[in-house]
């Protein structure tokens, strides 16, 4: 089965707009399913051109305080991998919007990763993260991936060297997933001096890995807080990933969070215009 | 990366990309380290000097008639410095981290006992360290904390999650994976990711050729069993893998806690399935969801819902036997080891003996048990007393 090409197809679309590509993160689940899709109607409306839907994992050793916290209360309030489908599937009846699946890999690896790749397929996302595993434990799962239909995306960070950003770039579908910085996901007052290095380093990975199969996009998450951040990266990547600073934005607004949500969203959008 | 990131079909390096260089340092670091005969030589002198071994092996004499039956044999890392085995990975990793140029140490703790270890080394060398507790694991162990604090480490008390020795280890991961430039982090256990379990275990290796030798040389044979507790299985594997070519039984002991439900014991062979945690592939105590389960256990040492990646293997392999104890037992073997030996032994050690009493009427009277009395229970008298006060 061949992916639905509709992650590359967002990241083409916006580069002949001349602008980065805006990806927005979602907890799936937080604070329940219902808010989920109602919030990513939110992000659409407000122009995001992908959708990243995290699943909920009892231990993100990867993120930082809100998104543990929103993890916390999607599991709280029951949301189960069935229940991430069914949200994906209800946004996907309504939208064309790329959806990315973000998970560690016990909640899949307890479904089965095979079944659990058909199943995300078929619920409507189009390209997978796997946040715990790196370029050398993937190649025991991208085939099960590839045949489901998924595009893979792997993640890169400031400390990769030139051959793990070539192993991430070759298994790489849709984008490449720059991580601004080491530590965790969260917001951080300033971002890494030596992002431009590292976003330079992981094209030259993609354009090597590549060759004449066509350019792979690079997308910067980690830490993008801000209008004005956004901005920064998107003056030196093709894509901007925001993920706790929408959440944080969710869990401060209560009964108004999507309206706040679209908000934010929308000036993150606007920032991502070059 | 070598092969022997995997023990069978467990192990890995199931980690977040921004640890992953990390690691590969600190495999590269500690594959060379291990390869250096001056390298060897520093750790045996720590070792010695500092930690106090060879540590003795003694034969429970009146526990052994209590129980009826073999003769117990306790391999004595009570004895240690600090109290517990762990010391013994604290001075390994943090001459290894000396010798890669880090500065500061970062550590887990579920008992205290691998955080003491680490901030006693961190002192001994000079370095800065922060341990991370789960508050649950800090509340039960209080002691260990004062003097982790008093030894000069940072301890920051961990509320998410179910606030024990997996929380822990979240913080210290993240810790690591925003400042591995200068720091190195101290696992505690021979788990997580490669290099980590292969690396614990060797650091431990001293303990099981110590104990096969002074068997040999006390009692002129090999014990019939060796039977040790396993959380993460640290001191587990490191007396196991001296037996492991010798017709010897092999015995891990979980912690069976309170009962057989998920959430009220740490039996990750008895209630767990195959998962990734914390970045190995392992058995794990988890939901139907993928989601990682809480644990109980008396111990907060054992307290931890996965077991290390070489364990599961030796499982399959059908080298080691794991069985369980529950609290009760564990707390039984714990006042009888006290009144009759004169040792309180930790009440992770008390599992062990647990099933030590249980397999010796059913050996002669001239075999023996070897049991890994893997720390010393100073630190347990205060939740032992407030279990028995019934608060």
């Amino acid at each position: 089965m061949k992916s639905s090409g509709r992650v590359a197809a967002a990241f083409a679309r916006a580069e002949g707009e001349e602008r980065a590509a805006f990806v927005a993160y979602l907890t799936a689940g937080d604070p329940d399913l219902r808010a989920t899709v109602e919030l990513a109607r939110a992000v659409e409306a407000a122009g995001a051109d992908v959708l990243e839907l995290g699943v909920p994992f009892s231990d993100p050793i990867a993120d930082g305080a809100t998104l543990q916290r929103a993890a916390a209360r999607a599991l709280a309030s029951g949301t189960t991998l069935d229940g991430v489908f069914a949200a994906a599937a209800e946004i996907r009846a309504k939208t064309d919007l790329p959806l990315l699946l973000f998970s560690y890999a016990n909640p899949l690896c307890a479904r089965g990763f095979g079944r659990a790749f058909r199943e995300a397929a078929s619920a409507g996302f189009d390209a997978l993260l796997l946040t715990d595993v790196p370029a050398e434990e993937s190649d025991a799962v991208l085939p099960d991936v590839a045949r489901a239909g998924l595009d893979p995306v792997l993640l890169v960070s400031p400390t990769s060297d030139a051959g793990r950003m070539r192993a991430a770039a070759e298994r790489s579908r849709g984008f490449l997933y720059v991580v601004s910085r080491t530590g965790t996901t969260g917001e951080r007052a300033r971002l890494a001096e030596d992002l431009q290095r590292t976003v330079a380093r992981a094209r030259r990975a993609a354009d090597a890995e590549r060759g004449d199969r066509g350019t792979l996009p690079i997308a910067v998450g980690f830490g993008i807080a801000s209008a004005e951040d956004a901005r920064r990266v998107a003056a030196i990547a093709d894509g901007v990933v925001v993920g706790s600073a929408l959440v944080a934005c969710a869990e401060s607004g209560g009964a108004r969070a999507a309206s706040a949500v679209e908000t934010l969203a929308r000036s993150l959008a606007e920032a991502c215009r070059r | 990366m070598a092969e022997r990131a995997y023990f069978g079909a467990y192990g890995g390096t199931f980690a977040p990309e921004t640890l992953m260089a990390p690691l590969v340092e600190l495999a590269e670091a500690f594959d060379e380290a291990r390869r250096d005969s001056g390298f060897r030589a520093e750790l045996d002198g720590a070792l010695r000097d500092y930690a106090g071994r060879p540590t003795a092996l003694f034969f429970a004499r009146r526990l052994s008639e209590d129980a009826g039956g073999a003769r117990i044999l306790f391999k004595r890392e009570d004895l240690l410095h600090t109290g517990a085995h762990k010391i013994n990975n604290a001075i390994g990793q943090g001459l290894l981290a000396r010798r890669m140029g880090k500065t500061r140490l970062i550590a887990e703790t579920g008992a205290g006992q691998h955080g003491v270890a680490t901030a006693t080394v961190a002192a001994w060398l000079g370095f800065e360290s922060v341990v991370y507790m789960g508050s649950e694991d800090a509340r039960r162990q209080a002691v260990n904390v004062a003097r982790m604090r008093r030894l000069g480490a940072d301890v920051r008390t961990v509320d998410a999650g179910s606030r024990t020795l997996k929380d822990a280890i979240n913080e210290a991961m993240r810790d690591w994976s925003a400042t591995s430039a200068t720091s190195h982090y101290v696992l505690g256990s021979a788990l997580g990711p490669h290099p980590y379990p292969t690396m614990v275990a060797w650091f431990h290796r001293a303990i099981g050729r110590e104990a096969r030798a002074q068997t040999l040389r006390r009692w002129k044979k090999l014990p019939k069993a060796v039977v040790a507790c396993v959380g993460g299985g640290s001191n587990a594997i490191g007396i196991f893998q001296a037996f492991l070519r010798d017709r010897v039984r092999l015995v891990g002991v979980e912690a069976g806690g309170r009962g057989t439900a998920l959430g009220d014991h740490a039996a990750r062979f008895a209630g767990g399935k195959v998962g990734i945690l914390h970045g190995t592939k392992t058995w794990v105590l988890q939901d139907r969801e993928g989601q990682i389960a809480a644990t109980h256990s008396v111990s907060a040492g054992l307290d931890y819902p996965a077991v290390g990646p070489q364990h599961a293997a030796l499982r399959d392999a059908r080298r080691v036997e794991y069985v369980s104890a529950s609290d009760s037992e564990a707390l039984d073997a714990f006042d009888r080891t006290t009144r009759l030996e004169g040792i309180v032994p930790a009440l992770e050690s008390a599992h062990a003996i647990a099933f030590a009493r249980k397999l010796a009427p059913s050996l002669r009277k001239s075999d023996l048990i070897l049991v890994n009395l893997s720390g010393r229970g100073d630190k347990d008298l205060p939740e032992v007393e407030r279990i028995e006060r019934g608060s």
